[in-house]
């Protein structure tokens, strides 16, 4: 374990005061430090002290299930869904959005065997063996789901960045449960951010879109 | 985040030799095991920790699952939350179980977050969670939350680390006096939740458990469930949906004619582990089942609390938590 900017040699036992003769404070340490520090003893050296070791590559060629077609990708154990989707797949799905690339916004949304996931926050590795679905894949090219053309006819967007997590996240959840009522809708939209505050449009078009699953059309 | 390698073991006996047998100088975080990864990867993101080696769990079969046993119910670790909170089983004789699951985070999260990792998650201290300040919990010399920015910290149990076991399911586990199955290098053992986790000042203060550097979660045991012991699980949190907790109650009843004969409690995100005011749940014991003395029990469970410059509305608020969840038990059919 690295911890950046903090010392690497003996230390004294967690939780004592450090003696003065051994607090040393670098500029950038100290500008670094002083924004989450409120008083008391700074503690850091400049990042050299903690160069990391070189670390391999380890690019590797799997195999993704993306949309239907059998997609091979070079990427490391470290590439999220997301990147490889976006970044590394030879013809690239930018649809599935990087916004805060912590799982906390849901923009990066994506089917895992049929589950909204947050892309960002799964190994493309652990994607092997498993069924991707994007946006780009919820329904044949040229044609719209029903979830789609109902945030269509309720202006469910504005700026629009938002829009590909919450169809991908509404497609699953009103296909499973097309008579979900607005707040069981709203339940299933927690982990998708609309900072243009489109919510109501959004919810709109999902109960529109559930009672066109319902009747089947 | 930093490169690492990844092992995909797929016995338990692989991944533990996979892993550190000791806490080094490192924090024995060479290598670091990873399941769902939705707290993990955040933690990688942030550069907090730059392990060499990942050990995937997710080719243990042996932890995953749900199985009967008598009449409880032993939980696999890689059991998804989503998948605790929608189980028939549970959401009918370990409700507060089943409320706590289905309050975790966001929809996506649920779906991919496991129970073992839920249990071991990382605390939300936002000067844990920068890498820009080394503090205590990261194996530096002070913790900022004391005389910093402290709204979410602990209010009881604090010192020198002043977190908050960031945990629903854990304070909810404690309620059912369930218990984890571990495996390591130096064989299995049983612990209590309440024995799972430990406070800053007894033990090293990096560290949120007492889970050893190779030591797993492999399941979760509930009991068998009490009869007429009626359980929630009630969360105060800022936003309305996908939030940490400010403060949360895990709260079982048994009351007859009208009064209570058996309390149980277990408070979350107020103390760096699951906080069971024992005092409050014998108090309660003989106690007419009615807002008065509701009000009276959830004081004396905020009896001894320590807040800190800026957290001091955990105490009525957790109080009046309290008193919610009595309501609601008495009240709605649960």
């Amino acid at each position: 374990m690295r911890y950046r900017g903090m010392r690497s040699d003996p230390s004294p036992e967690r939780g004592e005061a450090v003696p003065d003769d051994k607090l040393e404070v670098s500029r950038r340490g100290f500008l670094q430090g002083a924004g989450g520090a409120a008083a008391g003893a700074l503690l850091i050296q400049p990042d050299a002290a903690a160069a990391p070791k070189a670390r391999k590559s380890g690019e590797q060629s799997v195999t993704l299930m993306v949309n239907g077609e059998s997609r091979d990708v070079s990427l490391e154990a470290r590439t999220t869904l997301l990147d490889a989707l976006r970044i590394r797949l030879e013809d690239p799905l930018t649809g599935t959005k990087l916004v805060c690339d912590r799982g906390t916004c849901g923009a990066c949304t994506v089917l895992l065997d049929g589950d909204p996931v947050c892309s960002c926050l799964v190994l493309a590795v652990d994607a092997v063996g498993h069924e991707v679905t994007t946006v780009e894949g919820l329904a044949p090219e040229g044609e719209m789901n029903a979830v789609q053309r109902a945030m269509c006819k309720h202006d469910g967007m504005m700026c629009g960045f938002c829009t590909p997590g919450i169809t991908v996240t509404l497609t699953a959840f009103m296909e499973a449960q097309p008579a979900a009522t607005r707040e069981e809708v709203q339940a299933a939209l927690s982990g998708n951010y609309c900072r243009c505050g489109t919510y109501p449009h959004v919810f709109d078009a999902a109960l529109e879109a559930g009672r066109e699953l319902q009747e089947g059309k | 985040m930093e490169r690492f390698e990844l092992e995909i073991p797929t016995t338990v006996t692989e991944a533990v030799d996979l892993l550190p047998a000791s806490w080094d100088e490192d924090g024995g975080r060479e290598a670091m095991p990873i399941a769902g990864g939705q707290d993990l990867l955040t933690v990688l993101k942030e550069e907090l920790y730059a392990p060499e080696r990942l050990v995937h769990l997710k080719g243990i079969s042996d932890f995953g699952g749900i199985r009967e046993s008598g009449k409880g119910l032993v939980l696999g670790a890689l059991l998804k939350v989503a998948s605790v909170a929608a189980d028939p089983r549970i959401r009918l004789h370990w409700r507060a179980l089943a409320e706590a699951a289905e309050s975790v985070a966001s929809p996506q999260i649920r779906n991919q977050a496991t129970l073992g990792g839920n249990l071991c998650q990382r605390p939300r201290c936002w000067y844990f969670r920068s890498s820009d300040a080394p503090c205590l919990k990261k194996g530096g010399y002070e913790c900022y939350a004391y005389g910093g920015k402290n709204k979410y910290n602990a209010i009881f149990g604090g010192g020198p680390s002043y977190i908050v076991h960031p945990s629903d399911i854990a304070p909810a586990l404690q309620l059912f006096r369930a218990s984890v199955k571990t495996q390591s290098g130096g064989g299995s053992r049983e612990l209590a939740i309440s024995e799972l986790y430990t406070l800053p000042a007894d033990s090293d203060v990096t560290r949120e458990t007492v889970l050893g550097p190779d030591e797993l979660i492999e399941s979760v045991s509930l009991p068998a469930p009490e009869p007429g012991f009626k359980t929630t699980y009630v969360k105060a949190q800022e936003r309305g949906s996908f939030d940490f907790a400010l403060s949360a109650v895990a709260l079982g009843v048994r009351a007859q004619g009208g009064k209570i004969t058996e309390c149980r409690m277990v408070l979350g995100s107020v103390a760096p582990v699951p906080w069971q005011p024992e005092r409050a749940e014998q108090e309660a014991i003989g106690m007419k089942d009615e807002p008065e003395s509701w009000a009276k029990i959830a004081a004396v469970a905020m009896e001894g609390a320590e807040p800190l410059s800026e957290n001091g509305y955990k105490v009525p608020l957790t109080k009046g938590l309290i008193e919610k969840a009595f309501k609601r038990l008495r009240e709605e059919d649960v």
